[in-house]
């Protein structure tokens, strides 16, 4: 059985380093596979963080060889040819201990950009009536497969540079907000996503869609989001 | 600043980037042209001192030079110098006004 070398960011907010380690390799392993047995196996001290280990809750994204990834739909054959991992937590926020980065400011951000749903109707009410071939929907639909890894957030070179840059997870939700034509904050939303920290701060890297585990392109929803705020600010809406 | 001045900013950005984009062809085919034809500075002077419609080009490029690049320059500030606020636009303005001047200096003495 070959080995694999891994290095291992330990540490917390104040700093820290790599740690080596040497790892079984096997058939189908994925970097989460290979932080989990590091941690049961050779040193239980190490804190990282993972719930479904199956794509859908978006807890375990880390810095993988230099790049974000969902470390459990991340195979080891597919980012270490050469038998050597580099893992560390994700950039652009803060590390708690470890592998285990702070999220608590990257869905904050979601808050401000006003991710959340705001309808007008109650329980008693009918359903509402949306095609799914309406182009509204079908922009919604386009960003709402989201698990809010942090992935594009620690992807963002924007993010890095203006700490109070919403981001792209944040902006793809209240894109899929801005289509849906049940939502009643439309107005609120454009102008919280609005100005220096919000969709306008985008350069278009798209560094975010090109490392979206879920092939969502946040970069299109933000471009969507620029075209809105535009108009709604030269029709004076707030 | 609000977020719709923020907002009308990054619009007056986008608009000046689009007039820029013509301004920019026609003067490097106008170049071209008078470097190919061998005209002298006297000869392109002599084309275009008086002449109303290239005094109009250009002072449309200037104004669109003078609102595109201070706004581009604002992010730059911000993101690499993390220089924000009022002192940075108050900057900025000034660096507009600099603009303009010379860009309207330069088309009189060519126009004018």
């Amino acid at each position: 059985m070959s080995t694999l070398q891994v290095r291992v960011w330990r540490g917390d907010a104040k700093g820290g380093d790599f740690q080596s380690f040497d790892v079984p390799r096997r058939e189908s392993q994925t970097v989460l596979d290979v932080v989990t047995f590091i941690q049961r196996t050779l040193d239980p001290t190490l804190a990282y963080r993972y719930a479904c280990r199956v794509g859908m809750c978006g807890s375990c994204a880390m810095t993988v060889n230099g790049a974000p990834r969902w470390t459990c739909r991340t195979h080891v054959d597919k980012v270490a040819k050469d038998g050597k991992l580099s893992i560390a937590p994700l950039r652009n926020m803060p590390v708690i201990r470890d592998l285990a980065a702070d999220m608590r400011e990257f869905f904050d951000k979601w808050a401000r950009a006003k991710g959340r749903f705001r309808g007008a109707t109650t329980r008693k009410d009918d359903f509402a009536h949306v095609s799914p071939q309406s182009d509204a929907r079908r922009l919604a639909e386009a960003g709402i497969e989201c698990i809010g890894c942090g992935v594009c957030y620690a992807a963002c070179d924007v993010v890095a540079a203006s700490p109070d840059y919403l981001g792209p997870a944040a902006l793809n939700r209240a894109w899929t907000l801005v289509n849906d034509v049940r939502d009643t904050d439309h107005a609120r939303r454009l102008r919280a996503v609005a100005g220096d920290a919000g969709c306008l701060a985008c350069h278009t890297h798209v560094s975010c869609t090109e490392r979206c585990p879920k092939a969502i392109a946040p970069t299109a929803g933000i471009a969507g989001l620029k075209r809105a705020v535009s108009r709604a600010a030269l029709k004076g809406e707030w | 600043m609000s977020r719709r001045a923020e907002t009308l900013l990054w619009v007056a950005q986008r608009a000046s980037a689009a007039v820029l984009g013509v301004c920019v062809l026609v003067h490097l085919a106008t170049i071209i042209y008078a470097v190919q034809g061998g005209l002298t500075g006297a000869e392109i002077l002599a084309r275009t001192r008086g002449n109303a419609a290239w005094a109009a080009f250009y002072t449309v490029f200037v104004c669109a030079v003078a609102v595109h690049a201070p706004i581009g320059l604002r992010s730059v500030l911000a993101e690499w110098l993390g220089w924000r606020g009022r002192s940075r636009d108050f900057a900025l303005i000034a660096f507009a006004v600099m603009l303009a001047g010379m860009g309207m200096r330069a088309v009189s003495g060519v126009i004018g």
